[in-house]
């Protein structure tokens, strides 16, 4: 290992442990490394983006002699000039158009793809033969279809949940408080794998303690 | 700064200094010791439980490093653990398994450094697999910093298997088309056309000069796709456009914070399809990969750690709620 | 105009995405094509707004001495160190035989990324473990049904989605051990929740979207 691969490990080491300290209590320390983290990481996006999407997609593409339509990327260009004068009070309303653009094109999009396969698709699967396969598989389809119909049940607020529709939306809530608490489970096992990724490195791969 | 801040920080420098100089490396405990220290622990909890009990909370710098010592110490302890494989693991394997060779997988890596450690142990074994299966790998990103853990996921497979190095070729086994900004309008482009969005690879070499890419022109001619992503864009918008607009087939490997919500996309539809073939979860889907691929790597090895870390916090959840109940009762 | 041509670009950006998906042919699918482009491009220099805007913030705090002013300091110069090693790294790749990425192991912005960007992310996250932990222990507490449905559903994910829950239940046949639970909560009980709130959240962003496109929504625009 050269002299920047040690150097690289013992100021990551010094980075992790200054960010960690935070558990104890704000300090100097967990600032000076929020610090940099925040700048870096608004420099990493910076350069990425340059390259990635201004150089490599819009830039070869504009200027690509054999492109027949090779002036369509100078109308995105523009529209993205226009978005950073909203760095700049007096004509910060140039940006309202390419803010239009953005958010027209998603509500567009996502109304179609969201109604297929979040709404449609998941319908049409919900609507099963429930009593095929074995017991267990009975019972599972029963259930899922029990859940998801009791669970939209809990959702429709414009009546209220009372009598019959009331123990339907009870059950509903039921089926959501297990799917908060499997979410939450799995959550916990996420946050932790972050930890261990953090543990490995440190007495790792800086400290060599683990094989 | 204050004396005790002062004389906190030195002694966990000098804790840090002392395992870097005099720690012995590697260092494993034996059986006993390995069993010895979960008495410990085991006892550590009574006496919290005992304390809590009495209406007496510890401080949460107490918790902080009760769930410190039950991950750190599982590192250095050798426990063999079962490890059942799920269905929508097995599911996964099973797909990759049915691809012929210089099958087509087109790779999305969607995450990022945080996310590594659920992720990129799946993303490794993956590469593994798919060079020593001869697939050929197209990488993509949505996420910037999603083509350089591919990358580091490359080098990582090459690091444990050298004779993959000199067998793959970029360029010819695998390319590198890196990141593109726009969420989900990439994925719709590319139902149209992969060069339009990608028109150079990472090296600015042009799409129509790399081997690999000729003849693929979009999701029609691919073979398969694996997703690895940590939130939005992601596995969802790769569901919504790529599956069910372009029927691309698709296999995912999420954080365990996503993978919940995702279940809902591995139940079969009208048609008798699955809009989402399998799914790897967290670290434990990882694992479980491991497994299938006989190559237990580094999420089998976190899996002890994870296992600790978890019945931690549930000693915790459950001594909280006794006290509470005992608290409620009093006051009735 | 200020408020009207807006509401007109949104207006046509969102039509074309609704008639593209139903009529995928010409000229819907190149403006379609077209649209997605600048959307990429766009994408791009918005998140160059972010990043600009943040260093507009802590120059005017470094000049005018502000609380924290070491601190915007600090960005400022992690910022431009990041940047001019990006460019110079990018510009050099460019035009070498062969040519290299600037994101290559063994250049200086992949040592920047692995030492010090990956490393500052993954431990900020890396924190909240404990957090999770210190949360559950003072406040998770089953007070009623509901809760209690909800913490039983986390014991059996958290335990049964590792293999000590096997190592526990291990006594019992196969099909009753704890990974199996786990196994049926996520796909039986977790997956029809998920899905009413997969199907509601859905209905809801259609309607949204709707009232965007036609112009009813009008929050994004801000005030005049």
């Amino acid at each position: 290992m050269g002299f920047w691969d040690v150097f690289g490990i013992w100021l990551a080491s010094a980075l992790t442990i200054g960010i960690i300290s935070f558990l104890y209590r704000d300090n100097i320390f967990y600032k000076a490394c929020e610090a940099i983290f925040i700048g870096t990481s608004a420099g990493y996006w910076f350069i990425i983006l340059y390259w990635d999407n201004l150089y490599r997609k819009f830039w070869t593409q504009a200027t690509d002699p054999t492109n027949p339509e090779w002036y369509v990327p100078w109308f995105g260009f523009v529209l993205g000039v226009l978005i950073l004068t909203r760095l700049f009070n007096k004509i910060g309303w140039l940006s309202r158009w390419p803010l239009a653009f953005i958010v027209g094109a998603v509500a567009g999009l996502y109304m179609m793809i969201y109604f297929v396969s979040n709404a449609m698709v998941q319908v049409s699967s919900t609507i099963m033969p429930v009593f095929t396969g074995s017991w267990v598989d009975i019972i599972a389809n029963t259930t899922v279809v029990l859940g998801t119909f009791c669970g939209l049940v809990y959702f429709f607020f414009s009546k209220a949940h009372t009598g019959v529709f009331g123990g339907a939306a009870r059950v509903g809530i039921w089926f959501l408080m297990i799917t908060f608490g499997a979410s939450f489970g799995y959550t916990v096992m996420s946050r932790m794998s972050l930890m261990i990724g953090r543990i490995d490195f440190l007495f790792g791969t800086w400290l060599g303690m683990i094989r | 700064m204050r004396a005790r801040e002062l004389i906190v920080s030195g002694l966990i420098i000098l804790f840090f200094l002392a395992c870097y100089f005099f720690s012995p490396k590697p260092m494993e405990f034996s059986r006993s010791t390995s069993v010895l220290i979960i008495f410990l622990l085991a006892a550590a909890f009574v006496y919290v439980f005992i304390r809590t009990f009495r209406g007496r909370f510890i401080g949460r710098r107490v918790v902080f490093i009760f769930v410190g010592v039950a991950l750190v110490l599982p590192f250095f302890m050798k426990f063999p653990l079962p490890l059942q494989i799920s269905p929508e693991v097995q599911s996964v394997y099973d797909a990759l398994e049915k691809l012929p060779p210089h099958s087509k997988i087109l790779a999305s890596f969607d995450y990022d450094p945080p996310s590594a450690p659920e992720l990129q142990p799946m993303a490794v074994a993956f590469m593994k697999y798919a060079f020593e299966h001869d697939l050929k790998i197209i990488i993509m990103g949505l996420w910037p910093q999603g083509p350089q853990q591919a990358d580091q996921a490359i080098q990582a497979a090459f690091i444990e298997n050298p004779d993959l190095k000199q067998k793959t070729k970029y360029g010819v086994d695998y390319v590198n088309l890196g990141f593109q900004s726009g969420y989900e309008f990439v994925i719709l482009q590319m139902g149209q056309s992969f060069k339009s969005m990608f028109p150079a690879d990472l090296y600015n070499t042009p799409y129509d000069s790399i081997p690999l890419l000729k003849n693929v022109s979009n999701f029609s001619n691919v073979d398969f796709s694996m997703n690895f992503s940590a939130g939005k864009p992601g596995t969802a918008e790769w569901v919504q456009i790529a599956v069910d607009r372009f029927q691309l087939p698709l296999a995912a490997g999420n954080t365990a914070v996503q993978a919940p919500m995702i279940y809902p996309y591995l139940k079969k539809g009208s048609k008798g399809k699955k809009q989402l073939i399998g799914l790897l979860g967290g670290m434990a889907g990882g694992a479980e990969f491991e497994k299938l691929t006989k190559k237990p790597a580094k999420a089998t090895t976190y899996l002890l750690s994870q296992s600790f870390a978890h019945v931690a916090v549930v000693i915790f959840i459950i001594i909280g709620n006794v006290a509470f109940f005992r608290e409620k009762k009093g006051k009735k | 105009m200020r408020r009207e041509l807006p509401l007109a670009i949104a207006f046509i950006a969102g039509v074309i995405f609704f008639i593209a998906y139903f009529i995928p042919h010409p000229p819907f699918n190149r403006f379609e094509n077209w649209f997605s482009d600048w959307f990429a491009i766009v994408a791009a220099f918005a998140i160059w707004l972010g990043a600009l805007n943040l260093m507009k913030i802590s120059f005017i705090k470094v000049i005018r001495k502000k609380s924290d002013w070491l601190h915007a300091l600090l960005i400022i110069i992690s910022f431009v160190i990041i940047v001019v090693i990006g460019f110079y790294e990018g510009y050099r790749g460019l035009h070498a035989n062969p040519p290299f990425s600037f994101r290559d192991p063994g250049t200086a912005f992949d040592w920047l990324y692995v030492n010090v960007y990956s490393t500052l992310s993954a431990t900020m996250f890396a924190l909240l473990a404990f957090f999770v932990a210190s949360a559950s222990y003072r406040a998770f507490r089953a007070r009623n049904l509901e809760a209690t449905l909800l913490l039983l559903a986390a014991f059996f994910v958290m335990l049964g989605r590792v293999p000590i829950g096997d190592v526990i239940t291990g006594w019992l046949p196969r099909a009753y051990q704890m990974s199996q639970w786990a196994s049926w909560i996520m796909n039986v009980l977790n997956t029809a929740g998920q899905r009413a709130i997969m199907i509601g959240i859905a209905l809801g962003l259609v309607s949204t979207s709707l009232r965007i496109i036609l112009g009813l929504e009008r929050s994004y625009i801000g005030g005049d």
